[in-house]
C-alpha cells in the first residue's frame, strides 16, 4: 500500500462505468451490497453512451430524415433540404449524451453506489489502487468492465487520422473521406458521413464488406452503398498514409498493385481491442490471454474467484448489450444468487441504411459446422407496410431444424430490423418451433409481419408468395 | 480428438447404467472392440469404440446412469500418442465427478465448442428453475414440440417419476397435478423426502432409521429394480384394476400335453408346458373380447383397440423380473408359441435377449403356479388392458354328475382396467378361456 492514501474498505469495486459496469453497480446495490464504481472519465456511460452507440445513432437518425426529405419527391412531399448545421448537430448530439450520463449518475446515486474519477489499477488480488494510490480500495469482490479502446495503425499516428471517437465529434464535413475498414462501424459512419456530403471512399483489407454478416445479408447493403459512396475498394491493403498539404495520400495494394489515393481526410475503423494492458493485472493472479482477453466461467468469474470480468475484455461479441446481459450474471453470483450467461443468442445489429440484424446460428456458420438446417426467406418487396413506406429492398430468413421446425437462428435486412430482432431472440431463447412464429398474430400492416411470413416459407405453407412451378 | 456420444439403443431407452468400463483414462483403444457395458431398462448391452487412439476421458462411474446424447468418452484419435499424454490427468480429473451430463462441459472447453453445444429448448426462466434445483437441464425429457422442456417437465424429473420418452408425461397429470417436491424436514432425497403427492391423505413420509433397531444392509435401487417400481407405481395408481378368478377343468388338455410331449422329445417346442394352450385360448379370447386387448389414453381420451395379438411373458431372469414377447402370436400354432417360449426363456436366462423382443406386447401372462399358489392378483403391465395369472396346476376333488371325481384344477386370475372393461365381459371372457382349457376338443378347432 502506498504511503499516505486514503484506505477505504469496499464490499464490491466495480471498475468501468459503461453499459457493463454501471449497471453491475446498479444491480449490486439493488442485492444490498456496497458498492464503489470507479471511473476513468469525467462522464459516466462508458464508449457507448459518450461516443460509440448513442452519439452514432444520434446522426445516423438525422442523416436518414435528410436523405428521406430528399428521397421523397415521388411520393408527392415537397420539401427543401438545405443540408446541415453542423454546429446545432453538434449541440443537439452533445444534449442527448449529456441526458442519458447525467441519467446514469441520478440513478448511481439514487442507490448509494459511490463513484470515484480516476484510473484503477491493481495492487494485488485484494487491492486496487485509484489514480495510482490516491485512493486504496481494499475488496471483497471486484467486477472488471473497463471495455475496449479502437485499434490504430501503426502509421498515421499524431497526423490527425480519425477514429470513430474524432469522427463522432463532427470536426467538419470534408470534400473526400478515406475509410479503412468496413465493417459495421466503418459503415455506419460511412452513410453519416456520405449524407453529410462527405466523397466516401472505402477500403476493405478482406474479401466484402460486413465479413460477419452472411453474404446475402450483406449483399443489400452493399447494393446502397454502392450508390451512396464514391468508391469501394475490397481486397485492399493500406500500406502507407502521408499527410500532405491538402490533406492525405494514402497507398493500397490491391492484388499485387499499388495506387495512391489522395484525400481530405482519413477514418480508422479497424475493430477494437481490450483494455486491460494497463490495469495492473500481472499483480494478481488473472490470467490475461495473448489477444488481451480475460477468460471466465459461466457466472463471469475469473481464475480468481474474487475477480470477476464482464464485457468487451471477456470472449465473445464487443456489444453493450452483451456487457449488460453478464454485468447482471455477476453481480447476482456476487449475491449468492445462481445466475448463469446461458444465453442462447446474442442479437447483431448494424445501423446502416437499410438496417441489418441476425441472431443465432448464421448460414455461414452452418455450413462451416456441418449442421443441417432449412431455410425460409420473405422478401420485402412482398410485405403492403414495406410498400407503403417505399423500402422494398431487404428480407427475412429464418433457419429452422429440418426435423423438429425448432429456429436456429435468423437474419434480416430491411427497416425497423433493429427492432424486430428482439421478437427473433426471444424465439431462440424460448425454444421456439416455426409454428410458434406462424401462430402469433403479427401486427397488419407491418414490417414485423415477414418474420410469421419467413416462418410459414420455411414451413412450406406461405400464402403471401407465389409458389415455384413443380418442375417438369 | 473425437468425442463419442452414447447412441440411440432404440425402443425408447434413452438411459442406461455403466456395468463395466473396458478401458481406462490413457488406454489406447482399438476400434470395435468392446469399450463400455451399460444395463438398459431392457437388456445389458456392450458397445464398441467407434474408434481407435487414445481414451482421454471418460464419463460415468460404474454404477452411474448415463443418458443417451451425451458425451461418454473422448478418444484422441489423431494417432499422435506423445501429444496425448500431457491432457490426459487434467481431463480425466474434470471429468470424473457428477453429475453426469454436467461433467464433460469444463473439461471440453478446449474442444470445438459447437459439437457438445447439445442444448435442450427451454425458455430462461425453466433453464433458471432447473439450475435452482441443482438440475442439468439437459437431461430433462421434453415434453414440449421439438422437445422443448417446460417447468413442469423439469419439476416431473425432480421428483423422480420420469416417464419413459415414448410415453410422455404419464405419470404427471394423473398421479400428481405438480409434484414439486416440498420438504417438511430435511432428508438427503428428493424421491421419497416427504414429498407431497397432491393426492389428499396421501403422504410420503421419510423413512425411519431401521439402523437404529438393528443391523441393515442398503442397496441401491438400480436398473430393473427400479424399472419395476416404476412401472408398477404407474400401473396401480393410474389403472383401476379389478380381480377376476376361475378354476379351468385341465385333466384333458394335460393329457393331451403329455401324451404329445412323450412323442416330441428334443423337438422344438418339444418341452410342451400347459402355457403355450394357456395362450392360444386367450387369444381366442381377445378376439371375442377386443376391450382386453386395448389401451387407453387418457390425454385424448381415447381407447385404442390393437389388431395384432403380442403375447408377453412374465420372467423371472436372474436379472430380474423382465417380460419377453411373442410377437403374432395369433399367427402361431400351439407347438410354434411352444417353441418360442422355449428360446425367449433361454435368451432370459442366459442374458442374450434382443432389446426389440422387449417391447411391443397387447396382454401379459404370468405363471407362478410353476413354483405355487393358489392364486394371486397380478398388477396389469400398464399401458396394457389386463393380465393373467396362472396359479399351481392341482388335482383337486371336485363334483362331476353328483360325484366326487379327482380332476386337475387350474386356477387362473384375470386382473383388468376397469376404466376399459365391465365384470360381465371379464366374466364372459374368462368362462370363455375355461371353457377352451377344459375342452381340448373345441380349442383346437376354435382355438
Amino acid at each position: 500500500m502506498v504511503m499516505g492514501s486514503l484506505s477505504q474498505e469496499a464490499e464490491v469495486v466495480v471498475i468501468g462505468a459503461g453499459p457493463g459496469g454501471y449497471v453491475a453497480a446498479l444491480r449490486l446495490a439493488d442485492l444490498g451490497k456496497e458498492v464503489v464504481l470507479v471511473e476513468a472519465r469525467e462522464k459516466l456511460g462508458g464508449v457507448c453512451l459518450i461516443e460509440g452507440c448513442i452519439p452514432s445513432k444520434v446522426l445516423i437518425n438525422v442523416v436518414e430524415l435528410g436523405n428521406a426529405a430528399k428521397e421523397s419527391k415521388e411520393m408527392g412531399l415537397k420539401i427543401q433540404h438545405n443540408g446541415y448545421d453542423l454546429p446545432q448537430l453538434r449541440k443537439w448530439t452533445n444534449s442527448v449524451v449529456d441526458g442519458l450520463t447525467s441519467g446514469v449518475g441520478s440513478l448511481l446515486k439514487s442507490r448509494g453506489v459511490e463513484v470515484f474519477h480516476g484510473k484503477a489499477q491493481f495492487a494485488d488480488n485484494r487491492t486496487i489502487l485509484v489514480d495510482g494510490g490516491r485512493v486504496a480500495l481494499k475488496f471483497k469482490k471486484c467486477i472488471i468492465a473497463t471495455g475496449s479502446r479502437v485499434t490504430e495503425l501503426p502509421f498515421g499516428k499524431d497526423m490527425g487520422v480519425w477514429s470513430s471517437v474524432e469522427a463522432l465529434l463532427l470536426p467538419s464535413v470534408p470534400k473526400s473521406l478515406l475509410i479503412v475498414g468496413g465493417g459495421y462501424i466503418g459503415l455506419e459512419l460511412g452513410l453519416v458521413y456520405a449524407g453529410l456530403g462527405s466523397k466516401v471512399t472505402m477500403v476493405e483489407f478482406t474479401g466484402r464488406l460486413l465479413i460477419g454478416a452472411d453474404r446475402d445479408l450483406s449483399a443489400v447493403i452493399v447494393k446502397h452503398c454502392e450508390k451512396r459512396f464514391e468508391r469501394i475498394m475490397v481486397d485492399s491493403k493500406v500500406e502507407s498514409i502521408d499527410k500532405t498539404s491538402k490533406g492525405y495520400e494514402v497507398t493500397i495494394s490491391h492484388k499485387g498493385e499499388s495506387e495512391v489515393i489522395k484525400t481530405d481526410q482519413v477514418l480508422v475503423s479497424i475493430g477494437r481491442r481490450p483494455n486491460t494492458d494497463d490495469l495492473g493485472l500481472e499483480n494478481t493472479d488473472v490470467i490475461v490471454e495473448k489477444d488481451g482477453l480475460i477468460k471466465v466461467d459461466k457466472h463471469g468469474r475469473t481464475n480468481n474467484s474474487r475477480i470477476y470480468a464482464i464485457g468487451d475484455i471477456v470472449p465473445g461479441p464487443a456489444l453493450a448489450h452483451k456487457a449488460s446481459r453478464e454485468a447482471k450474471v455477476a453481480a447476482e453470483n456476487i449475491a449468492n444468487h445462481d445466475a448463469e450467461f446461458d444465453n442462447r443468442a446474442v442479437p447483431a445489429v448494424v445501423f446502416t441504411d437499410p438496417e441489418i440484424a441476425w441472431t443465432g446460428l448464421t448460414e455461414r456458420d452452418a455450413k462451416e459446422d456441418g449442421i443441417k438446417y432449412k431455410l425460409g426467406k420473405f422478401p420485402l418487396r412482398a410485405l403492403g407496410r414495406a410498400r407503403t413506406m417505399g423500402r422494398t429492398d431487404g428480407f427475412v430468413k429464418i433457419l429452422a431444424d429440418p426435423d423438429t421446425n425448432l429456429v436456429l437462428g435468423v437474419g434480416m435486412v430491411g427497416p425497423h430490423v433493429s427492432e424486430m430482432i428482439a421478437e427473433a431472440t426471444l424465439a431462440m431463447e424460448m425454444g421456439a418451433t416455426l409454428e410458434d412464429l406462424m401462430v402469433t398474430i403479427h401486427p397488419h400492416p407491418t414490417i414485423s409481419e415477414s418474420i410469421m411470413e419467413a416462418a410459414e416459407v420455411a414451413a412450406g405453407t406461405a400464402v403471401h408468395i407465389i409458389p415455384p412451378k413443380p418442375r417438369k | 480428438m473425437f468425442e463419442f456420444i452414447l447412441p440411440d439403443l432404440g425402443e425408447g431407452i434413452h438411459e442406461g447404467e455403466v456395468l463395466e468400463w473396458h478401458v481406462k483414462v490413457g488406454d489406447t483403444i482399438i476400434e470395435d472392440e468392446p469399450l463400455i457395458d451399460i444395463e438398459t431398462d431392457k437388456a445389458a448391452v456392450s458397445i464398441p469404440s467407434p474408434k481407435g487412439g487414445i481414451v482421454m476421458a471418460t464419463n460415468g462411474e460404474v454404477g452411474e446412469i448415463v443418458y443417451v446424447g451425451n458425451i461418454i468418452v473422448v478418444i484422441d484419435d489423431s494417432g499422435n500418442g506423445s501429444n496425448a499424454v500431457a491432457p490426459v490427468a487434467a481431463a480425466a480429473e474434470t471429468v470424473s465427478t457428477p453429475p453426469v451430463a454436467a461433467t464433460l462441459a469444463p473439461a471440453a472447453e478446449g474442444f470445438k465448442a459447437r459439437s457438445i453445444d447439445h442444448k435442450v429448448p427451454a425458455a430462461p426462466a425453466t433453464r433458471k428453475l432447473a439450475r435452482e434445483m441443482g438440475i442439468d437441464i439437459n437431461t430433462v425429457n421434453g415434453s414440449g414440440p421439438a422437445g422443448r422442456v417446460t417447468q413442469d417437465d423439469v419439476k416431473l424429473h425432480a421428483s423422480g417419476a420420469v416417464p419413459a420418452s415414448a410415453a410422455p408425461v404419464v405419470t404427471a397429470p394423473v398421479v400428481a397435478p405438480a409434484p414439486v417436491p416440498e420438504v417438511r424436514t430435511p432428508t438427503p432425497t428428493t424421491l421419497s423426502g416427504g414429498a407431497s403427492t397432491g393426492i389428499p391423505f396421501l403422504d410420503v413420509d421419510p423413512l425411519p432409521d431401521y439402523s437404529l433397531e438393528g443391523p441393515v444392509e442398503i442397496e441401491k435401487l438400480r436398473s430393473i429394480r427400479r424399472k419395476v417400481a416404476h412401472k408398477m407405481v404407474t400401473s396401480k395408481s393410474i389403472i383401476p384394476h379389478v380381480v377376476h378368478m376361475d378354476e379351468a377343468d385341465v385333466t384333458d388338455l394335460d393329457a393331451l400335453r403329455k401324451n404329445e410331449k412323450s412323442s416330441r422329445e428334443g423337438q422344438p417346442g418339444g418341452r410342451l408346458t400347459l402355457l403355450p394352450f394357456v395362450i392360444k385360448a386367450i387369444i381366442s379370447g381377445l378376439k371375442n373380447y377386443p376391450m382386453f386387448n386395448s389401451s387407453l389414453d387418457p390425454f385424448r381420451e381415447e381407447i385404442i383397440y390393437k389388431k395384432y395379438y403380442n403375447m408377453g411373458i412374465a420372467v423371472d431372469s436372474e436379472r430380474g423380473l423382465i417380460v419377453p414377447v411373442i410377437k403374432n402370436a395369433d399367427h402361431l400354432s400351439i407347438l410354434g408359441i411352444s417353441s418360442q417360449v422355449e428360446d425367449l426363456a433361454e435368451a432370459a436366462r442366459t442374458g442374450n435377449i434382443d432389446v426389440s423382443s422387449l417391447s411391443g406386447g397387447t396382454f401379459t401372462i404370468t405363471n407362478v403356479g410353476a413354483i405355487g399358489g393358489t392364486g394371486f392378483a397380478a398388477a396389469i403391465n400398464y399401458p396394457e388392458a389386463g393380465i393373467l395369472g396362472l396359479g399351481r396346476a392341482q388335482d383337486k376333488a371336485v363334483v362331476r354328475n353328483g360325484e366326487i371325481v379327482i380332476r386337475k384344477m387350474l386356477p387362473i386370475g384375470l386382473s383388468y382396467d376397469h376404466r376399459i372393461a365391465d365384470g360381465a365381459q371379464a366374466a364372459r371372457f374368462m368362462t370363455g378361456i375355461v371353457k377352451l382349457l377344459s375342452n381340448p376338443n373345441t380349442l383346437l378347432l376354435e382355438g
